[in-house]
């Protein structure tokens, strides 16, 4: 029993490692770049085309957040047994499904009301 | 059929006769990260609010007119050095130096009051100028997202000083060495949000 603990202890150990400096260094210097090229895109405006560099910007802000759940958050399939990879695939479905739904249903929504919109001002 | 699994008069027996033991907080790093995923969603709740109200100025200021870019990318420089320090406390932690992990804790909580004291002063300035949270939709969300996120980080920071009286007082034992873990994940989880944050609503709405 007490061999069985150690090893679960261990496990556990194992399954929160905290990376290593090489580890965090790489994040933080991928992460630097990352949010480097989207402000300088911004502030500069060197997209002309603004919904390309939306989509760019999201991009950016995509890999990103890998990067920090890799290299801060030592995010691996293995870890704690693969709950917490488990766990973080059914919130991002729900992430999406909400952001998603939310924005789709809301701008065919507004897009329906619009006509409301100017009967109002000729109101009375 | 369920004759034959009774066999030689015992019950047969479905669960495991005795549990086996936990090692003491062995499953605290999942249930935190659970309470993270939690948090994510309320997150995701203000992002759709801000995606859809994001547009309805109500003839007030829009993005344009109250955004300060370099503001928010020197906002972002310290909440990303604050990650990082943070990360450098844990692999003093690791080592078991006491007053390098305190040193590097000192100075996360440096950044992270930084990176609070700019986003007052940016919420005060647009105040000022009459771009209140009752303005318009899209203030109303704005405040409310970018609030959230701030009043995460302040709990953070108060957690991280309770942390240090913590380690001050019994040094780095096991207990203490698991709340710091916990703080990490929280700590490196609000830069995540972040992320969202300044994409979303500050490089999205200079775009708009």
């Amino acid at each position: 029993m007490s061999a069985h603990d150690h090893a679960d202890r261990d496990h556990t150990h194992g399954g929160a490692a905290h990376g290593s400096l090489r580890g965090y260094l790489i994040g933080f210097v991928l992460s630097v770049i990352l949010t480097a090229i989207p402000f300088w895109m911004v502030m500069t405006g060197a997209m002309d085309n603004k919904q390309a560099a939306a989509i760019i910007i999201m991009a950016f802000a995509v890999v990103q957040i890998v990067v920090h759940m890799v290299f801060f958050l030592h995010m691996t399939p293995a870890s704690e047994g693969g709950w917490s990879m488990l766990a973080l695939i059914f919130t991002v479905i729900l992430v999406v499904i909400v952001l998603s739904g939310s924005l789709w249903v809301m701008y065919h929504l507004n897009a329906n009301m619009m006509p409301g919109l100017h009967e109002m001002r000729e109101m009375p | 059929m369920a004759s034959s699994a009774i066999t030689a008069g015992s019950e047969p027996v479905f669960h495991l006769e005795e549990e086996h033991a936990h090692a003491e907080g062995g499953s605290t790093m999942l249930g935190f990260w659970l309470y993270l995923m939690s948090d994510c969603l309320i997150f995701a709740m203000l992002f759709a609010a801000y995606g859809v109200l994001g547009g309805n100025y109500a003839a007030g200021p829009a993005p344009k007119d109250l955004f300060d870019l370099g503001l928010v990318a020197v906002n972002t420089t310290m909440l990303l050095l604050s990650s990082i320090t943070y990360g450098f406390a844990m692999l003093t932690m690791d080592k078991g130096r006491v007053g390098a992990t305190q040193a590097w804790l000192v100075v996360t909580i440096l950044f992270g009051l930084a990176f609070l004291s700019i986003e007052l002063y940016e919420f005060a300035h647009m105040i000022h100028e009459g771009a209140t949270p009752q303005r318009s939709a899209f203030l109303s969300s704005f405040f409310t997202l970018v609030g959230t996120h701030g009043l995460h980080v302040t709990f953070g920071i108060v957690w991280m000083v309770t942390l240090m009286v913590q380690v001050a007082r019994h040094g780095l034992i096991e207990a203490n060495r698991r709340r710091l873990m916990c703080l990490s994940m929280f700590w490196h989880f609000l830069d995540v949000v972040w992320i969202g944050v300044f994409t979303f609503v500050y490089l999205m709405g200079m775009l708009r």
